[in-house]
């Protein structure tokens, strides 16, 4: 019996070479002749330029040249346009160097390129810019109000779009007749991405051929060759190689075209070397895409035995100054349609307005929408569940869609596609112990001392997605995946594939199921991802889509390796390929098992062709361009405990359990590191992340001394189990789980955060739960026992 | 993560490194360069040269002379974490270090260099003025011995003057008890509030905070036996993260612990 891959805990093929400093990223890649670059920025949220004085800057010895927004749009450069489009969305331009008005602290208005960073630097600190500073916007719900500061003159009333789904009349009706509305108000704050590895860009240019090579850190390669070679810089996409090496962390990130990238490729041309450019961590800060930002007012309508009738939903979405790639789908068809939660609605309303803003640009961040959507239903849940008393758990189990009711029309346009929701409750309560620790709890606040039990029954959507459908929603982009598998005449195999790795381990992964599928050994398959100049095209990795999409193109493929390689031995064994079956590695004729071939026999014969069917082509290698049915639909339970210093107001996570079920499991190991990466990032929304920004639009939590990232010491060791559903419409049953962490986690974490508080009266706050925030909710209740 | 230039010298003895300062005024003593090289790189800070002191072998160490600890001004933090001398005389330095940064930062940062740049959030302040220390300041007109209580004068402000280097700390060796008891800024982990109690020879206790105003401050109505409301919210900083009527609060709750394990 060959050794099946799938399903064991293989350690990461591609960790020894990260964790020992032998990974290539794009800083790690210098070529001869390379030069600087490095970026003016504005230091005001929103301003005219008057005037930009260079000259200090270019007398300075090693600089080449200081680029201005005049200098690209007088060579005909446009604007870096946005990739979903949603009816009548008002878009202002959003130029790689803005000509004439800056939109955030953090905008470029010019570029320094020099024979190294430090002169580069130094000389940024010499451009003399004038700006004639403007008033400025830094919440959504302010950008909206009457008489707001205009922010672009294209959106009135700084309104980007103003977008509806659902039944309103149908909401009404259930309103209407419910015994009872719970409202909540909620914010889900501004994140940054902070990935490790800060955004870099090398470009370089040949006269010969006058063709653009662009290093970059991207999740999706060939996004970027569409949007910079056709919509921005008008260079033929095959003229324009983008290669996206190792890259340390995206999180939805480095998925956006950004405008660092279009000025490297338009300074190499122009300074005839190549440039290069990496982040500082405080540029990271001002200008990779933000998360979240959202104000919204949720109303659920409820029976008095906690029957959940009808949802509806009034957000507002701060989209920052401009609209990114993306930016329309995340707030809108990966948020308004998630509303339905794991739940039975009659109906379901939501209105979202995008509001501009003189903030960094508001785009995917891990989850994208499905964790706004996801914090709103299961806070409101728990709201209900409180307010009629009854137990967080058992409500969510009452209204829960049974596993006989898929596939399962929404209200809000989704069909989901399999689910079976309950035995995931309810092995994670068992591995809780939750009955035992609600009596625990009851006795712990008689001595004054309180923990929180938050309980999230979540769903998401993955798996982006059928071109089509997307397509008519809005999106300027397929979403299929492409793979092609190629078998050199030594039986070793090649894999490119459209998806992209930036931290997710697809190296092991997909060789796991390609070594299953050809029944070869694991270390025969290796992976070539991230190189346009390489790959058929691909979309690349995002929304939780690489093992339903990507790694469906993959194993089609090779289906598609193993039929061909049937006809060739076959032909070497003088049967009919009908009668052939592979077994054990092996092409064998059915019922002689000692008549067979190898992978290897085949393989050689394929590209040496010598005795070989005669209508069959030569080669083994097979492309498959795979278009999903349907998104696939992650789901099921976190539990969260957290402990609170009444003392200090200080919340201390003390137990997390969770049971997923993302469909068969690939690689458990790779699984569970992607759940503990994805819990750790909903728990620092919960209770630490904190995007700031003043009045003026300066983000004050601007560095790592103001910015709470999650660390080791905030988390406790997972208690992960696995219910297994798969999904019925790709070839593998599977289902995303890169971000089925980040949506669940900030929830549960949440709704242990208020249930401890229950005591205090408190039946909601807004995140993060600092220690402040929760002392101050505290304190009457807690001054009132002293005084007692 | 770009600074802008300077010159950089490093010097072997306390003579040399006055010499170089007198020489160029505009410098900066580097120590572990925790604190100085971040603000260089974000060009908060350009001074025209460095001074590297870290490497003078006579300001390394920790050794009791008589009744007196005294730590050379370069001393690591990671080796205050580990002196036996100090967990058997004076723990709450060893305390204290271990709470600072991580184990790289605690293999490069110096006491001196911390106590010098004197960073309202810091550590060592609250315990230099609970245990009572004096510091010793060297210049080439000599040296001049400070107590802690006239060292730090404000924030990022002391009592050491241009063309002056601190080079040693001295701390009375016959303390009875000391405890550290820290609030830390979720994100950067430095002090909120840290409070600082010493039990002295005398039977007298000495307490301060750090973090919580501008520069660290005897507690004195914790020394006079008050067990709440021991600093004024007036008195202390304000912000995002903590208020000052939070600060105040926290004042009195870690001064609670801190007493309570001294």
């Amino acid at each position: 019996m060959t050794q099946k891959f799938v399903g064991q805990a293989m350690k990461r093929v591609e960790d020894p070479r990260f964790i020992t400093g032998a990974g290539n990223y794009t800083d790690d890649i210098a070529v001869l002749g390379m030069v600087h670059a490095a970026m003016v920025r504005s230091p005001y949220a929103h301003a005219k330029i008057k005037s930009i004085d260079s000259s200090a800057a270019l007398a300075l010895a090693g600089v080449l040249a200081v680029l201005t927004g005049k200098d690209l749009v007088g060579a005909g450069i446009n604007p870096i346009p946005t990739g979903w489009l949603l009816p009548d969305l008002k878009i202002s331009a959003h130029h790689a160097i803005q000509p004439e008005e800056v939109n955030h602290v953090g905008n470029i208005v010019a570029v320094v390129i020099a024979e190294s960073r430090a002169i580069a630097e130094d000389a940024v600190a010499l451009v003399d810019v004038d700006y004639d500073v403007l008033d400025s916007l830094s919440l959504g719900s302010d950008a909206l109000a009457e008489g707001a500061v205009q922010v672009h003159p294209e959106a009135p009333g700084n309104m980007a779009f103003d977008w509806n789904i659902g039944d309103s009349a149908a909401v009404d009706a259930e309103f209407a007749k419910a015994d009872k509305i719970i409202r909540l108000e909620l914010k889900n704050q501004r994140l940054v991405a902070n990935a490790i590895e800060p955004r870099a860009s090398l470009a370089e240019y040949k006269r010969a051929g006058e063709e653009y090579t662009l290093y970059t850190t991207s999740q999706n390669p060939h996004i970027h060759r569409v949007m910079i070679g056709a919509f921005i810089m008008g260079i033929p996409e095959h003229k324009l190689r983008i290669v996206s090496p190792d890259v340390g962390g995206g999180f939805g990130s480095k998925i956006f075209q950004y405008p660092e990238e279009v000025i490297v490729l338009f300074a190499a041309k122009k300074v005839g070397r190549p440039v290069k450019w990496t982040a500082r961590r405080s540029e990271s800060f001002v200008s990779d895409a933000q998360g979240r930002d959202h104000e919204s007012v949720a109303e659920a309508a409820v029976s008095s035995d906690g029957k959940l009738l009808a949802l509806r939903v009034d957000t507002i979405a701060n989209m920052g100054a401009y609209l990114t790639t993306f930016a329309p789908a995340v707030p809108t068809y990966l948020y308004g349609t998630l509303l339905n939660g794991t739940y039975k609605w009659n109906a379901i309303h939501c209105h979202v307005r995008g509001a501009y803003t003189n903030t960094v640009g508001v785009d995917a961040y891990r989850g994208a929408g499905r964790p706004e959507a996801t914090y709103l239903i299961e806070r409101i849940v728990s709201m209900a569940a409180l307010e009629l008393g009854m137990d967080a758990a058992e409500i969510r189990r009452k209204n829960f869609i049974q596993p006989d009711e898929f596939p399962y029309q929404t209200p809000v346009a989704l069909a989901y596609d399999s689910g079976n929701y309950e035995p995931a409750l309810d092995m994670a309560l068992e591995k809780l112990g939750y009955a035992a620790l609600r009596v625990k709890q009851a006795e712990m606040r008689k001595q004054g001392k309180y923990i929180g039990i938050g309980v999230c029954t979540y769903l998401e959507a993955c798996g982006l997605a059928p071109s089509a459908l997307v397509g008519s929603l809005g999106a300027q982009a397929g979403q299929w995946e492409s793979a092609l598998v190629r078998v050199a005449a030594t039986g070793m195999v090649e894999v490119l594939t459209g998806s992209h790795s930036h931290g997710q381990g697809h190296e092991t992964a997909f060789a796991q199921v390609v070594a299953d599928e050809l029944q070869i050994p694991v270390e025969h398959v290796s992976l070539v991802h991230g190189d346009t100049a390489r790959l058929p095209h691909g979309w690349g990795s995002y929304g939780s889509r690489s093992a339903p999409v990507g790694l469906s193109a993959i194993t089609l493929a090779c289906r598609k390796i193993t039929d061909k390689a049937k006809k060739i031995a076959a032909h070497l064994l003088e049967a009919s390929s009908e009668d052939m079956e592979h077994v054990d590695g092996k092409f064998q004729v059915k019922g002689v098992p000692e008549r067979n071939k190898s992978f290897f026999d085949v393989s050689l014969m394929a590209h040496l062709a010598h005795n070989y069917p005669a209508d069959l082509e030569p080669g083994l290698e097979a492309t498959h361009f795979y278009d999903p049915k349907n998104f696939v639909y992650p789901f099921g339970t976190h539990l969260a405990v957290v402990e609170i210093d009444s003392d200090t107001g200080s919340t201390k996570l003390i137990r997390y359990v969770c049971v997923d079920d993302c469909g068969p499991i690939i690689n458990p190991l790779i699984a569970e590191g992607q759940i503990h990466g994805g819990v750790a990032q909903g728990v620092g929304q919960a209770l630490l992340e904190n995007t700031l920004y003043d009045k003026s639009g300066q983000l004050i939590s601007g560095s790592y001394l103001e910015y709470t990232m999650p660390r080791a010491d905030d988390m406790v060791q997972l208690e992960i189990g696995h219910t297994v559903t798969p999904s019925p419409h790709n070839p593998l049953g599977v289902k995303g789980i890169g971000e089925a962490g980040t949506i669940a986690s900030t929830a549960a974490v949440a709704n242990a955060v208020i249930d401890a508080l229950e005591p205090f009266g408190v039946k909601h706050l807004d995140m993060p739960f600092t220690a402040e925030k929760v002392w101050r909710v505290m304190q009457p209740k807690l001054a009132q026992a002293a005084d007692d | 993560m770009y600074t802008a230039e300077f010159d950089y010298h490093k010097v072997s003895s306390v003579a040399d490194a006055l010499a170089a300062l007198a020489a160029n005024p505009d410098a900066k003593l580097l120590a572990g360069g925790h604190s100085l090289i971040p603000t260089m790189k974000l060009r908060l800070a350009a001074p025209s040269a460095l001074i590297d002191v870290s490497q003078i072998e006579g300001l390394k160490g920790i050794r009791l002379e008589g009744e007196t600890i005294v730590i050379g001004a370069m001393t690591t933090h990671r080796e205050i974490e580990h002196s036996s001398l100090l967990k058997e005389k004076c723990r709450i330095l060893p305390e204290q270090a271990a709470l600072i940064g991580d184990p790289m930062v605690r293999n490069k940062g110096t006491i001196g260099g911390a106590l010098a740049h004197a960073d309202p959030a810091a550590d060592y302040p609250a315990s230099m003025l609970a245990l009572g220390a004096s510091m010793k300041i060297e210049s080439s007109s000599g040296a001049r011995v400070v107590s802690a209580d006239n060292f730090f004068l404000g924030m990022f402000q002391t009592a050491v003057q241009e063309g002056e280097m601190l080079t040693e700390i001295h701390i009375p060796a016959n303390t009875l008890g000391s405890a550290y008891e820290k609030f830390a800024h979720p994100a950067s982990r430095y002090a909120i509030v840290g409070v600082a109690v010493v039990k002295h020879a005398g039977g007298n206790t000495r307490a301060a905070v750090t973090g919580a105003g501008a520069s660290a401050m005897r507690l004195t109505k914790l020394e006079a036996g008050a067990s709440s409301g021991l600093v004024d919210a007036a008195d202390l900083l304000s912000d995002h993260v903590a208020s000052a009527e939070y600060r105040a609060h926290l004042v009195d709750v870690m001064a609670r612990k801190a007493l309570a394990r001294v």
